[in-house]
Formats: structure tokens, C-alpha cells, sequence
């Protein structure tokens, strides 16, 4: 099998793992949401309502689509589709696993390799941001632009928080590339100090503090509660998506979901050891690459699923800040806290490197 | 002047670091979802019907669509006296009077009867007033739901939905207190 051919299977394969996950998330958001409330959840649509999300997918398809009149044709349509766009294409950088071997040659489970993965992503998560204000802004409606304004505000302030989190992890691996960034989490002994275990020398365990921020502020990027502002129903009706109907509304809800699946793998790269689990090397020198690769994407797998059941044990937990309390957090009290911690970090390093 | 003792003082002190950090508030309240979450998975929902299947048991004094009982001998009992749609505070129930004939002996108790009787479900608050107003014991509140019905003009229910069938009798001994059950002999 040549390369190509591998790329695009894989390309296939996220693809479809995407939207599989998405979808299983709406059904599990709902599951989590009744067993904290005393409740049982969606159950009728096949055994423990497994089916639910292609029922809700049919029904978003067959209700009406509706245009308002006076709304911005053209990007009234583009900007669902941006969203789900850039939620899908994040995925492309993230090294799904370690490797497989085919034949022979070794295959990167990564689509595109390349040297600047988190920029890629950051940069990426800010183009988001058009898809949700190009909505607002071509809906002609004025609570869909105030949310609009409220979710673009909210997100380019998270932004520099999240990417100031991000620099102390960068400083620490010396690089931008995502591959590189897991790789580095592999070896060496925990703060120097605890025994050599392959595979859990993870970033969290030297950058707790960037970490919070940096969870924070995903849950920000996301719009997930506590920080989901653009879409309080009782100011601002349901914000941006108001005047949508029909798969354009389900594209934005369901971009959200996308998004949230790739935060939490990005999430798991840079502060979980990507796909290292305990005993990687251990397991690829005595079992062989490849059940060391199947391991190395079910443990990446793994945990980014319970990070996305963190996220909606959160949403069901926390009631949402009011819009100056979010703005405090983000400018007063996150970014001082990532620029403190961020200096900390170079104090260390430079220590240590001397 | 206090009224209650439940009235609180509004304070607007600034917050402690503990409470600044919200972090420990968070962290309680995710223990409390989580306890509730494990309770639920383990023991199953508390308090939840599965409709369909399962229906909440509803009181037994519950007052639900009207029924115009008939006696032992299979005669309507109501005598269109009009009692009942005097005392209804909704002003939902219609009637007009009737007189027997001598063939219709076996069909109605008294010499009078209602050839018409109406109540107007949209109206009807089910109060139970004109089970207590009637004085033959003939109009009682039964522990049925009233149907669904896609017209306003449906809801009004005639004799036809009200009377009780004489092959199925409504037995609503369980919500008459002892003075009605004596009343009705």
C-alpha cells in the first residue's frame, strides 16, 4: 500500500469517526444530563435509545427550511457550513495513534504532519469564529448579531488565554509540531524524580496550572456551559442560530459537538501524552507495532471520551457566569495567571537547562 | 415589621479567596451531580414513570369526566331539576327537562328527566359541585380521563357520552362518602 492510499483511507476513517463520535455525543450529553437529574433519558429509539441520534438527524431533515426574507442569502448558508468545515478539518493534524505497519512500511496515524500543528489549530479555532458570526451577522435578526458579537468576543478573548497556556508547552517541548509534542511525552522520568514508566511522562504533571487555564478556555472556545453566553435563551432568544431552521440549525449544533471532540483530542495531545499509555515501549518491542498501534488509538480514544464526558458533567453541574463575570475571568484573572505561569515556566527551563 | 422569619438580609460583601477561585464551589457541585449520577446508574431514576407503560397511580378521590349514574333497575336517576348546573361556578352544564311517558317508566326514575343534558368539558374547572348539589345522587365525577379531541365542539359531552351504559356500569362507591351512599337508596 503506497501513501496515498493510506492518507486517504485515514482521511475517510476520521472523517466517519467524527461524525460517529459527534453523534454518539448528542446521545450521551442527554444520557448524562438524566442520571444526574434522577432522570432515565432517551430509551425508545432501539435498546437504551442507541438510535436516537439518526432519529433526530431524519427529523432535522424533513422539518422546513426556512430563509427569513431580508437575511444575506449566500452567507446565511455559509455559515453552518464553515463551522462544521473547520471543525472537521482541525482533525487532520492530530496523530490519531503511533503507527501502523502495512505490509511492511510503518504509516503515521496523522493526516498531515506538519511543523506547525498548533498554530494550524489555533488559527483554525479562530476561523470558527466567522462561521458563528457570518450566521449571526446574514440572519438580519438583532439578537442573532448581539449573540453573534457575544460569541466572537467571548472566543478572541478565551483565545489569548488558550494560547498563552499553550506557549509553556511549547517552550517545554521545544516545538509547534503535534507529533513531536506526544513523542516528547513518551520518555524520561517523572520530574526527574519518579521511576522510568514508558508512556507517562505526561505534560500535566509538570503544567497543571497551563493546563486549567487551558481547559477553561476550551470550554469557552466551545461554547460549552458555564461560558455558553451566545445562546442563553432568555436574552437573547437562542443568539446567533435564532433565525435557523431545519440541518442548517443541526449543522450548528452538531459543529458544536465536532468541535467539542476535537478540543478534547487536542486537549489529550498536549496535556495527556496523545496516544502513549503505560508500558508503550514494553508493548511494541515484545507484541509487535501494530498491536502497540491499535493500543496506542484506543487509549487515545479512551481519553478523549471521558474528557468529553468531563465537559458535559460540567454543563450539568455549573449554571452559566453572567457576561462580565466571563470577561473578568478571561482578561483579569486567566491571562495574568498564564503570563505567571508562563514566566515561571521559562525561570525553570532556564535553570535547568544551565 | 417582619412578617416571616424566613426574610434575609441582603449583604453585599465581597467575596472571600475561597469563593473568588470558584474552584471549590465547582468541585462541590460536581461531587453532588456525580453522587445523584451513581445513585441513578446503580438504583435506577427515582420517581420516574415510563408512561406508556407504567402510569402514575392518581389519587382515589381524584375527580376526572362526569358520569349520570342509572339505579339498580337500570333507570337514569337524574331528574333535570337543574341543581347541578346552578351550583357549577363554571356555568358548564346544560339541560333541558322532559316528562315521562308512561311507556318510558323503565327508563327513567322520576316523572321528570333531562331529554338533554350538556356539560361543556372546555368549561368545566371538575370541581365537584354538582355531585354535591345533586339530590338523587345521579351525576358523580369518576376517576376517567376526558379524551382528546381535535374540535372545541367535540368537548361538549351529550347523554350519550355521559349516561353510564347499562352493561357497563361505573362503580364509583369509592369515592362516595357514607352519607351519599345512604342517600342513594
Amino acid at each position: 500500500m503506497d501513501l496515498l492510499t493510506f492518507k486517504l483511507i485515514l482521511v475517510l476513517a476520521l472523517f466517519l469517526l467524527s461524525l460517529t463520535i459527534a453523534a454518539y455525543s448528542t446521545w450521551a450529553e442527554r444520557k448524562v444530563a438524566s442520571i444526574m437529574q434522577d432522570r432515565i433519558g432517551p430509551n425508545r429509539a432501539g435498546p437504551f435509545g442507541l438510535l436516537q441520534p439518526l432519529a433526530d438527524g431524519g427529523k432535522f431533515f424533513f422539518k422546513e427550511d426556512f430563509t427569513p426574507a431580508n437575511a444575506e442569502r449566500f452567507l446565511f448558508v455559509l455559515g453552518p457550513a464553515l463551522v462544521m468545515f473547520i471543525s472537521l478539518i482541525t482533525g487532520a493534524v492530530i496523530p490519531w495513534g503511533k503507527s501502523l505497519n502495512i505490509g511492511g512500511t510503518s504509516f503515521d496515524l496523522q493526516v498531515a504532519n506538519i511543523d506547525v500543528g498548533v498554530l494550524f489549530i489555533i488559527g483554525m479555532a479562530s476561523i470558527g469564529v466567522y462561521g458563528i458570526m457570518i450566521g449571526g451577522w446574514a440572519s438580519n435578526n438583532k439578537y442573532s448579531l448581539l449573540g453573534a458579537i457575544r460569541a466572537s468576543s467571548q472566543m478572541i478573548s478565551y483565545e489569548l488565554a488558550m494560547g498563552l497556556a499553550l506557549l509553556s508547552i511549547i517552550m517545554m517541548t521545544g516545538s509547534l509540531d503535534l507529533k513531536q509534542i506526544t513523542e516528547s511525552q513518551t520518555t524520561g522520568k517523572l520530574w526527574g524524580v519518579i521511576p522510568w514508566i514508558s508512556g507517562m511522562n505526561w505534560n500535566i504533571f509538570y503544567q497543571p496550572i497551563a493546563f486549567l487555564i487551558f481547559f477553561v478556555a476550551a470550554l469557552a472556545e466551545t461554547n460549552r456551559h458555564p461560558f455558553d453566553l451566545p445562546e442563553c435563551e432568555s436574552e437573547l432568544v437562542t443568539g446567533y442560530s435564532t433565525e435557523y431552521s431545519s440541518m442548517k440549525l443541526g449543522l450548528y449544533m452538531f459543529g458544536e459537538y465536532v468541535n467539542m471532540f476535537i478540543s478534547n483530542a487536542f486537549m489529550v495531545v498536549l496535556f495527556f501524552g496523545g496516544y502513549n499509555y503505560p508500558g508503550i515501549e514494553w508493548i511494541t518491542q515484545h507484541w509487535g507495532e501494530n498491536t502497540a498501534g491499535i493500543l496506542s488509538i484506543a487509549a487515545f480514544l479512551l481519553k478523549t471520551i471521558i474528557g468529553i464526558l468531563i465537559f458535559m458533567w460540567i454543563r450539568w453541574t455549573l449554571p452559566r457566569f453572567r457576561y462580565d463575570q466571563l470577561m473578568h475571568l478571561g482578561w483579569k484573572t486567566l491571562i495574568p495567571m498564564a503570563l505567571v505561569n508562563l514566566l515561571i515556566t521559562g525561570a525553570v527551563i532556564l535553570a535547568f537547562a544551565n | 415589621m417582619k412578617l416571616t422569619n424566613r426574610s434575609k438580609v441582603v449583604s453585599n460583601k465581597e467575596m472571600t479567596l475561597a469563593e473568588k477561585i470558584y474552584l471549590p464551589a465547582i468541585f462541590t457541585g460536581m461531587g453532588i451531580t456525580f453522587k445523584h449520577a451513581v445513585r441513578t446508574v446503580l438504583k435506577g431514576a427515582p420517581a420516574v414513570y415510563s408512561y406508556p407503560e407504567v402510569q402514575k397511580p392518581r389519587a382515589e378521590i381524584w375527580r376526572g369526566q362526569h358520569v349520570l349514574k342509572r339505579d339498580e333497575e337500570g333507570r337514569e336517576r337524574c331528574t333535570a331539576c337543574g341543581l347541578c348546573a346552578v351550583a357549577c361556578p363554571a356555568e358548564a352544564i346544560t339541560m333541558t327537562a322532559a316528562e315521562r311517558t308512561k311507556e318510558e317508566r323503565d327508563l327513567y326514575r322520576e316523572e321528570k328527566y333531562a331529554s338533554v343534558y350538556e356539560i361543556n368539558m372546555l368549561r368545566c374547572i371538575f370541581c365537584g359541585m354538582c355531585e354535591e348539589a345533586c339530590p338523587k345522587s345521579a351525576i358523580y365525577l369518576t376517576d376517567r380521563l376526558v379524551d382528546v379531541e381535535t374540535n372545541r365542539g367535540s368537548f361538549i359531552y351529550g347523554k350519550d357520552k355521559l349516561v353510564e351504559k347499562i352493561n357497563e356500569r361505573i362503580d364509583i362507591t369509592e369515592r362516595q362518602s357514607e352519607k351519599q351512599k345512604n342517600a342513594v337508596k
